[in-house]
């Protein structure tokens, strides 16, 4: 056995991991901005708690599809053609929601922000739901022919793998956002997502539990697989009690834990197939059949192995200068541009 | 419509739109650190305020590059799965690259230099915008490697299976075609932002005249005046327009300077490597060394007899391809004979080309694109560094003449650089086909490393799914660039006030929901929010 294919098969899980737990509390905070605040004052709180990662965090999501390109091929040909109209949504999602986040605060105008905090939160929505859709679906299958091409036509995808891989990643994102602005803010916001933890959180995790379970039984995982879906239930319950006795710190640990666990076991129960075929299991695409030659895979195992370092630690910096909660009293007043033109003559 | 076109033209809208962004963002990103720099060295104030003015442009516009940015990353596996199969060993390398060494830091420490305005320290700060800039020019240089590997394959050789796999990541890296399209690229940018420094702080320095607040002397000296009424319009204001002006100026006649010397290698470059091009660049149908001035015919034309030459000089063409005057070019006519004898007359019998496959290729690209493509990017150029220097000239006292003509004409010229790089790429794409990854003649390139476009197309995707899309990209990237010119001019109008809160902090409050930060706790808030 080879073991590079095996390594790229844990990069990229790494790097789903990195993009599910970074991004998972910026798009949860987006939806959140559409229900759980009360005052125009709050949701700049929130949208400040991300304000200055949101960016980076977004990268993984980039780099967790450029590898699959660079390691597996034929996995992104196959998985990214299949599903061309979910991610063509994801697209429109993240682009509206990325624009939205940078222009909100650019005009002093009621109704362009609430017109922003919509798209920001529906297409924070859209993203988590169709990124949620397309990990359940290559943990699942499509039906793919010998060439590793879709058939069926373009709603293929829509089944209830799907649907609840959607629900399981815009859940997590709730709960995980939950924790997070708990940890973030002070006043309200801090209130009311504390209370949210504690409350609905649980229930916000049940399709991803759900999924991780549905992924095990499908490819009759082994033991250490399973061992992972409880280690990550458990973890979830220690957020859940934490969040319970308003340790923030702990909840928002324990939420994070489930979700590194709960990937963890969804990539444990697939391997080695990165996207099985529905129709023939001869067609499925793993590891072996679709990674790169072994140079490349070489060539990129050492250039990874000094980036990824370098980013953890560069990112950590940052946000480690931003670690201060977020209080109302540091939103600025909103500032009102106006045309540097005498009005006089 | 076919799969195919309708796959092209998705491509293209996305990739042109996504191209009016990015050299804003990596000239704009390269002015404003220079710009901080001298403020960190000289503490001069004028220099503050350019880096916040400038930095703010900069910001409105990264981020419609960065969420278009996406589309691109992700289309190569949606539309094109063939073609990222074929590929796959070699050209998902460097956009992994471009993720890891690039993106990350682009994006990382961009938000460090956003947020961090009186949170670091000045150097870590200043810092921090050099590392965003730099992975910025690192992320253009990546994904110009992808691009160059497929006008020119290198550091590969051919599999079992017929697929290119990567033996030398050095080569690729290396690649004679992704260097001096790199340093093109960045020299296009920088041009991009020299009009757009010129053309705003032209209109501001003008409204300064026009408002009566700067004014000339009998003797031709500039009286810099005040307008204490209004935020930022003082003494310093003037300092920070002109020296923005006559930078812009000198640095797009410079980046001029540095697009012809990367042009001409890449053309020479370009007679060697894909000789079909070249010769379509210059509607040069029959071998000879004549360098076509104006040459005029049936558009959408990929057939010589459509073509009459009016002016010409003779030998240039031998000259700008070789660097030797009157050294004869591969013409069209028998170019096309060549590509037919080594890759075939027609598109394989291959149930991969579905419909195409046994359709006659067209080796020549379409001509009217390619020509004029071509003499666009330069003549823009052209005009553009001229421009360049004349504002140099006219600006040499200290201001602007008052004429509002000149004024307008300069805040045109912002839109010649763009106009001018959308050109060169067009050209440089279209004029690869019928390939997608194009076969070179000469010994540099990997032997038979060559995929028609006709085969990259997703065979699963319908038209349907196509045309979603493209429907729905163009609505949301259409609304996107009038909300983002809006607020440009938004932001330009109101000057270095609209990016300086306490320049403005004197005027009354705006009426807000926002309960006044508590006074006592003024040191935390945010210089900068969302």
């Amino acid at each position: 056995m080879e073991p590079l294919p095996i390594v790229w098969f844990i990069t990229i899980c790494v790097l789903w991991t990195g993009y599910l737990l970074l991004e998972g509390f910026d798009l949860g905070v987006g939806m959140r901005m559409l229900f759980s605040a009360r005052t125009e004052h709050d949701r700049r709180v929130m949208l400040n708690t991300i304000g200055p990662v949101w960016d980076g965090n977004e990268v993984w999501l980039i780099t967790a599809g450029a590898a699959t390109f660079a390691a597996f091929p034929g996995w992104y040909a196959a998985l990214f053609s299949g599903l061309y109209i979910p991610l063509t949504i994801a697209l429109v999602g993240l682009i509206v929601r990325a624009v939205g986040i940078e222009y909100r605060g650019k005009l002093a105008s009621a109704a362009w922000r609430r017109l922003w905090t919509v798209l920001i939160g529906v297409g924070s929505l859209l993203v988590a739901f169709c990124v949620g859709a397309l990990l359940a679906l290559t943990s699942t299958g499509l039906p793919l022919d010998a060439n590793g091409d879709r058939v069926g036509g373009p709603f293929v995808w829509l089944s209830v793998p799907a649907l609840v891989g959607g629900l399981a990643v815009v859940g997590f994102a709730l709960a995980h956002s939950a924790t997070f602005l708990a940890l973030k803010t002070e006043g309200e916001v801090r209130e009311r997502s504390g209370r949210f933890a504690a409350r609905w959180a649980p229930l916000c995790i049940v399709p991803a539990v759900a999924w991780a379970v549905w992924v095990q039984i499908e490819h009759r995982a082994a033991l250490t697989s399973w061992a992972l879906v409880i280690a990550a239930v458990l973890a979830a319950v220690v957020g859940w009690i934490s969040a319970r006795a308003r340790r923030e710190g702990l909840a928002f640990l324990g939420y994070a834990g489930f979700g590194v666990l709960g990937v963890a076991a969804v990539f444990a129960a697939m391997f080695p197939r990165l996207l099985p075929s529905t129709i023939d299991p001869a067609f499925d695409l793993t590891i072996w059949n679709t990674a790169n030659s072994p140079y490349t895979l070489a060539v990129m195992t050492v250039i990874t192995l000094v980036a990824l370092p370098a980013i953890l630690v560069y990112q950590g910096w940052s946000y480690w200068i931003f670690r201060q909660r977020v209080t109302p009293g540091m939103i600025p007043s909103a500032h009102v541009v106006v045309p540097a033109v005498l009005r006089a003559r | 419509m076919d799969v195919l076109d309708i796959a092209r033209w998705q491509f293209g809208i996305t990739t042109v739109y996504h191209f009016l962004m990015v050299p804003l963002t990596l000239g704009l990103g390269t002015a404003v650190v220079i710009m901080q720099t001298r403020w960190v060295r000289t503490r001069d104030e004028k220099f503050l305020r350019m880096t916040k003015f400038w930095g703010k442009v900069y910001l409105i516009n990264f981020i419609v590059g960065v969420a278009t940015g996406l589309v691109q990353e992700f289309q190569f596996g949606m539309a094109w799965s063939e073609y990222s199969r074929f590929v796959g060993d070699v050209f998902g390398a460097p956009l992994a690259l471009e993720g890891l060494l690039a993106f990350f830091a682009e994006s990382t420490f961009l938000g460090v230099w956003i947020f961090g305005w009186g949170r670091i320290r000045r150097g870590v700060h200043l810092a921090a915008l050099w590392c965003a800039v730099i992975g910025s020019w690192a992320s253009a240089y990546f994904i110009i490697v992808a691009n160059s590997w497929m006008q020119h394959p290198v550091g590969v050789t051919l599999g079992a299976d017929g697929r290119p796999v990567m033996d030398d990541i050095l080569a690729v890296l290396t690649n004679s075609t992704a260097l001096a399209a790199f340093t093109h690229t960045i020299f296009g940018a920088l041009i991009v932002a020299g009009m757009l420094l010129i053309g705003v702080s032209w209109y501001h320095l003008w409204r300064r005249r026009h408002d009566g607040i700067d004014g000339v002397d009998a003797t031709g000296r500039v009286l810099i005046g005040a307008a204490p009424s209004l935020a930022g319009r003082d003494r310093v204001d003037h300092g920070v327009w002109l020296w923005s002006l006559r930078f812009g100026a000198v640095l797009a006649m410079l980046a001029f300077a540095g697009t012809v010397v990367t042009g001409d290698a890449q053309g020479k470059l370009m007679y060697e490597q894909q000789p079909m091009k070249m010769a379509a660049a210059e509607a040069a149908c029959h071998t000879g060394s004549s360098f076509s001035v104006l040459s005029l015919g049936d558009p959408g034309s990929s057939d010589c007899r459509d073509v009459v030459t009016l002016i010409e000089i003779p030998g240039a063409l031998g000259f700008l391809g070789t660097g030797e005057w009157g050294a004869d070019m591969p013409g069209i006519r028998d170019l096309e004979h060549r590509y037919v004898d080594q890759y075939g007359a027609t598109i394989p019998n291959d149930a991969l080309y579905g419909d195409r496959a046994g359709s006659t290729v067209r080796y020549v690209p379409v001509m009217w694109v390619t020509y004029w493509g071509f003499r666009l990017m330069i003549g823009l150029g052209a005009v553009v560094a001229a421009g360049a220097a004349v504002a140099l000239w006219l600006t040499r006292r200290g201001t602007v003449p008052t004429s509002r003509g000149i004024m307008r004409l300069a805040l045109l010229g912002i839109l010649a650089p763009f106009a001018g790089n959308i050109a060169g790429w067009i050209f440089t794409e279209l004029g690869r086909q019928p390939f997608v990854v194009a076969p070179n003649p000469d010994a540099t390139g990997a032997d038979g490393v060559f995929m028609f476009t006709a085969a990259a197309v997703s065979p699963g995707v319908t038209a349907g799914e196509l045309l979603f899309s493209v429907i729905t990209l163009s609505a949301v990237y259409g609304v996107l660039l009038l909300v983002e010119l809006s607020l440009l001019v938004r932001y330009v109008r109101g000057g270095v006030a609209s990016a300086m809160t306490e320049l403005a902090r004197d005027e009354s409050d705006p009426p807000d929901d926002t309960p006044r930060p508590d006074e006592s706790r003024r040191d935390d808030v945010l210089a900068f929010a969302y």
